[in-house]
């Protein structure tokens, strides 16, 4: 349609809906109420085309698909978008936890419900335009733009810290991303252009690649987060509104994964391998030392943050495994987080809407009084241990069977990280859900009403289909890690002959 | 015949001035017969002889020529910039008329004055020697001085207007001492003859010239060290002026500036590349660090245009194609970011009372949604956030700086612009998530149409980013 696909459809339905909602004038109960519709509905019709896009798209190959092209700034500056392996599940992640989002912020938003659901459709859009560019500007583009709306939705929506929380957030990211732009920038004037699969096709010198991992390695570490770079994300998840977590933890912080599987590790195979300790290092702290921090925690959501950063220490463990194990673990696990976290956060925001506190404290004997939401708050809470069964296993597994082949010891200190996983996340569990229902607060509690069931069921079930049976994710990345394997594989056999000729001829 | 072209220099090229010239002076008779009643009709007729000139400007072939003795010269690169310069102009009379009116300064003095200032502008964008600039900078100046201190009953008006003419008249005389220097180690004050003069040798005496040239533009740019008078006169000029001076000479200012290094001095990158390397890192330094303590919005500006100087030199400092590219995209997009901001600035009145500190937006989303939504996206523009277009005027300068290999000074300068990025945030913070404070009155015609176009320019530039970019790169070709 006017030669635009359906990758550009994906890009402009949330557009258009922000923009019918910014129509419908003063703020009445009656505009509300619309807004809400409104944005309900344009999140569902972006995941059907979502859908119909991954309908289109073929998983046996690792080229990118469903391709399109727009003149934008240049001839090699272009607004090109395309899918793979790498991306096509994120981008259904993304257009499908929208709708939940949606809906958690249904009753619990009572101000300014027409800018609110503006910013996520806008939100929304950058997203998923993060994951469909084609080019490095326009990734810079929509990896930046995102910021704004998250700014919004924290500094107004948020809770009594929002602005410090919101302000720390942006300048933080910010700082982290303006280096790689100025990398990009030394890309561009190195190979001619930004289009990634051309670049992708670069091989840039050795010493190059240091320099510009370092400066992609800035503002992804911020992104994803590792330690020591993670302490805005427990801030802005504190402050954050239900839906604004969900967001954060489910999509946000994929970026940064995504940037590495993208951008460092097939751009910059040579200064990936050297690098590589360094981020396993970082890795293993985060995910040890965030877990200890977690369990410290007093408040619910700053726990399951901080759980989040070690949990993504999994992460960019897995990747810079750099074999198939851990990139393909790395990978689900950043899907399976995905879903779990967000659960996790509107199961937290069900009983903030309730009672108005996060403090572990102010909790106890739920179950007494929310038998329903104990057993979905139960699947979440293994799945976040990474029991067996559960979506959260298979991840963890495939990325520390990758650690274990490629350093035995990193993968002998990570697996503390399950071990304090198991730790706080059941003893959250147990402070909040079991005990005596003796303090005052919980005894009227309600039970899942009708919305919330229709929120949670989903999810609950994806955790475990998606741990019983993970082909389906794991088979859409599989050609795209492959060949990613064979081209790094390549690049850096190439520069170890290459350092090896000289010596053999003198 | 030869006798005839000697006295008739070809005027083609410098119709657009001719008619800003000869149009001036039929608004001062016109002014000084009917008097205080003239006032309208000035006015409109200011405006037309704008949109004229820009008319002409616009539709002057691209080819480079030379007249007036080789003064004068018309290619790519001024016909971008007196478009920019005008349009700087046109939009100060569109947002004056209002405020004018309600302070009870409303005289016909002030577009003529703005039109005399234009002309000035245009002739330093097209200035081929150092006379020509000289001449048309102080034309410009002395009618600056003069609209500095338009509020004549007023303290810091008049104070605005007389510290602005004091450090003015120092900075012309710091370029006139170089453009002396320049001449007598060159023998000539035309640029293409000081360019074959240097290909022999550049002595020191050159250097010495150059230094003291940079110096003045600096001081007209507001570029630091020589920025000090800045933040006083935005803060005590009519808010009007203020939005002009951070406009239109602005544009002239960065052309001059570009003409006299480019056109002027290309074989000597080398020693003037490092003056414009400090200037640009002091600028976007202090730029970003002194705003943020700032409670007023007009000396906010102030610091805000002396940062953003410092980025539009990191293209000059390039001193490449790409580079000039950058400055005038930069130009462009800046001009849009400033006029829609002080449309805004404009606005905020109740009755006779004109509000101007960061507190007076608060919760201005709530009261005025629009006006506050295209405020934040003048500041996330400012702060080079992208899809906005104050990114794409950063990204241009930046990937030329880092062609030319001044890593550090990109470096620098994002990091800077980090810095920004807080005091930015600090009015959309105060408008989104503040309490609101009650309502101004309603937007005057000319700032809607101001606040809107900038608007569409800031916000949508990134669909449809080739005309614009374009138009830029013409304007740089012209100069190598």
């Amino acid at each position: 349609m006017f030669g635009l696909g359906i990758l550009s459809g994906l890009l402009i339905v949330p557009l258009c809906g922000a923009a019918f909602i910014l129509t419908l004038g003063e703020e009445t109960e009656a505009v509300r109420r619309n807004a809400r519709w409104a944005a309900l509905a344009t999140t569902i019709v972006t995941f059907l085309l979502s859908l119909v896009a991954w309908g289109r798209f073929d998983i046996s190959t690792a080229s990118f698909q469903l391709v399109e092209t727009h003149a934008w700034l240049t001839d090699t500056i272009r607004f090109k978008l395309g899918v793979d392996g790498f991306s096509m599940p994120l981008i259904l992640l993304t257009t499908f936890l929208m709708p939940f989002c949606i809906a958690a912020s249904w009753n619990s938003i009572g101000t300014r419900v027409k800018e609110y659901f503006v910013a996520f459709l806008v939100l929304e859009t950058t997203m998923i335009g993060v994951f469909q560019a084609l080019d490095l500007v326009l990734f810079y583009l929509f990896f930046e733009a995102g910021l704004i709306p998250m700014f919004l939705i924290i500094g107004i929506w948020g809770g009594k810290r929002r602005i410090y929380a919101s302000f720390k957030f942006f300048l933080y990211t910010l700082l982290g991303s303006v280096l790689m732009l100025l990398a990009i920038m030394a890309m561009y004037w190195h190979a001619g252009t930004t289009d990634i699969p051309t670049l992708l096709q670069t091989r840039f010198p050795v010493g190059m690649q240091y320099w510009l991992w370092l400066a992609f390695f800035a503002s992804f570490a911020v992104k994803m987060p590792m330690w020591p770079v993670h302490t805005w994300l427990p801030d802005a998840h504190v402050e954050a509104p239900t839906a604004g977590s969900v967001i954060l933890a489910g999509i946000l912080l994929k970026m940064g994964g995504y940037g590495f599987i993208r951008v460092s590790l097939p751009m910059f195979p040579d200064a990936s391998h050297y690098f590589a300790p360094l981020v396993f290092a970082l890795s293993v702290i985060a995910i040890i030392f965030t877990s200890l921090i977690a369990m410290m925690q007093t408040d619910i959501k700053k726990l399951i943050a901080y759980s989040s950063v070690a949990h993504m220490g999994f992460v960019t463990l897995g990747l810079f495994t750099l074999n198939e194990q851990g990139i393909q673990g790395a990978l689900f696990l950043m899907i399976s987080h995905g879903i779990v976290s967000g659960a996790l956060f509107l199961c937290v925001g069900v009983v903030y809407d309730r009672m108005h506190t996060r403090e572990i404290a102010a909790y106890g004997g739920l179950v007494k009084r929310m038998p329903l939401y104990a057993a979905a708050m139960m699947v979440f809470t293994m799945a976040n241990v990474g029991l067996p069964g559960t979506s959260g296993f298979v991840g963890e597994f495939l990325a520390m069977m990758g650690a274990f082949k490629a350093n035995p010891t990193v993968a002998f200190f990570s697996v503390f990280g399950i071990i304090l996983s198991a730790g706080y996340a059941l003893w959250l569990y147990s402070r909040v859900i079991y005990g005596k229902l003796e303090k005052p607060n919980p005894q009227g509690i309600l039970d899942l009403d009708l919305r919330e069931k229709i929120i949670i069921a989903p999810l609950v079930a994806l955790t475990i289909y998606y741990g019983v049976h993970p082909a389906p994710i794991l088979d859409t990345f599989a050609p795209s890690t492959e060949a990613l394997m064979q081209s790094m594989k390549t690049a850096l056999s190439t520069t170890q002959t290459a350092a090896v000729l000289p010596a053999v001829s003198r | 015949m030869n006798a005839a072209q000697i006295v008739m220099p070809a005027l083609g090229p410098a119709l657009p001035e001719l008619i800003l010239a000869v149009g001036v002076l039929v608004l001062i008779l016109y002014g000084s017969f009917k008097g205080e009643r003239s006032v309208e009709g000035v006015n409109v007729g200011a405006l037309l002889l704008i949109v004229l000139a820009l008319f002409v400007v616009v539709s002057q072939t691209g080819a480079k020529i030379t007249t007036l003795n080789g003064s004068f010269i018309s290619d790519g690169f001024s016909r971008v910039m007196k478009a920019l310069v005008l349009i700087g102009s046109g939009a100060t009379i569109l947002l004056s008329r209002d405020y004018f009116q309600r302070e009870r300064i409303d005289r016909f003095e002030f577009p003529i004055l703005i039109l005399l200032c234009t002309i000035g502008m245009m002739v330093m964008v097209s200035a081929n020697d150092l006379i020509a600039l000289y001449l048309g900078l102080e034309l410009t100046s002395l009618a600056s001085y003069v609209i500095a201190a338009f509020h004549r009953d007023n303290l810091k008006s008049t104070e605005a207007g007389l510290k602005y003419f004091v450090l003015g008249a120092l900075s012309s005389g710091m370029l006139l001492y170089g453009s002396s220097l320049v001449y007598g180690f060159t023998g000539t004050v035309s640029f293409p003859g000081i360019v074959s003069a240097l290909h022999q040798s550049a002595g020191f005496g050159i250097v010495l010239g150059i230094v003291f040239v940079a110096a003045g533009v600096a001081f007209k740019m507001s570029a630091v060290p020589f920025h000090m008078w800045t933040p006083d006169v935005y803060e005590g000029s009519p808010t009007p002026v203020t939005a002009f001076f951070a406009s239109a000479p602005k544009m002239a200012a960065v052309a001059m500036t570009v003409r006299v290094f480019i056109g002027a001095f290309p074989d000597v990158t080398a020693i003037w590349q490092q003056i414009i390397v400090f200037i640009s890192i002091a600028s976007m330094t202090l730029g970003s660090f002194a705003a943020i303590g700032q409670t007023s919005i007009k000396r906010l500006m102030a610091y805000s245009s002396i940062g953003n100087i410092g980025y539009a030199l990191i293209g000059l400092a390039a001193a490449s194609e790409e580079g000039i590219r950058g400055v005038v995209i930069y130009m462009i997009i800046y001009l849009a970011m400033t006029l829609g901001a002080f449309a805004i600035l404009l606005a905020l009145r109740r009755g006779s009372e004109m509000f101007e500190t960061v507190d007076d937006l608060s919760g201005l989303s709530r009261t005025h949604p629009v006006m506050a939504f295209c405020l934040a996206a003048m500041m996330f523009s400012l702060a080079g956030i992208p899809p906005l277009a104050g990114f794409f005027a950063k990204f241009y300068v930046f990937a030329a700086a880092i062609k030319a290999d001044l890593v550090a000074l990109a470096v620098i300068g994002v990091v800077t612009s980090v810095v920004g990025a807080y005091y930015y945030l600090r009015i959309v913070k105060v408008m989104y998530f503040d309490e609101p404070k009650a309502p101004y009155e309603a937007m005057a015609p000319g700032l809607r149409i101001v606040l809107g176009l900038s608007s569409v320019v800031v916000i949508l530039f990134w669909l449809l980013p080739a005309p614009l970019v374009g138009a830029a790169g013409i304007a740089a070709k012209s100069l190598f």
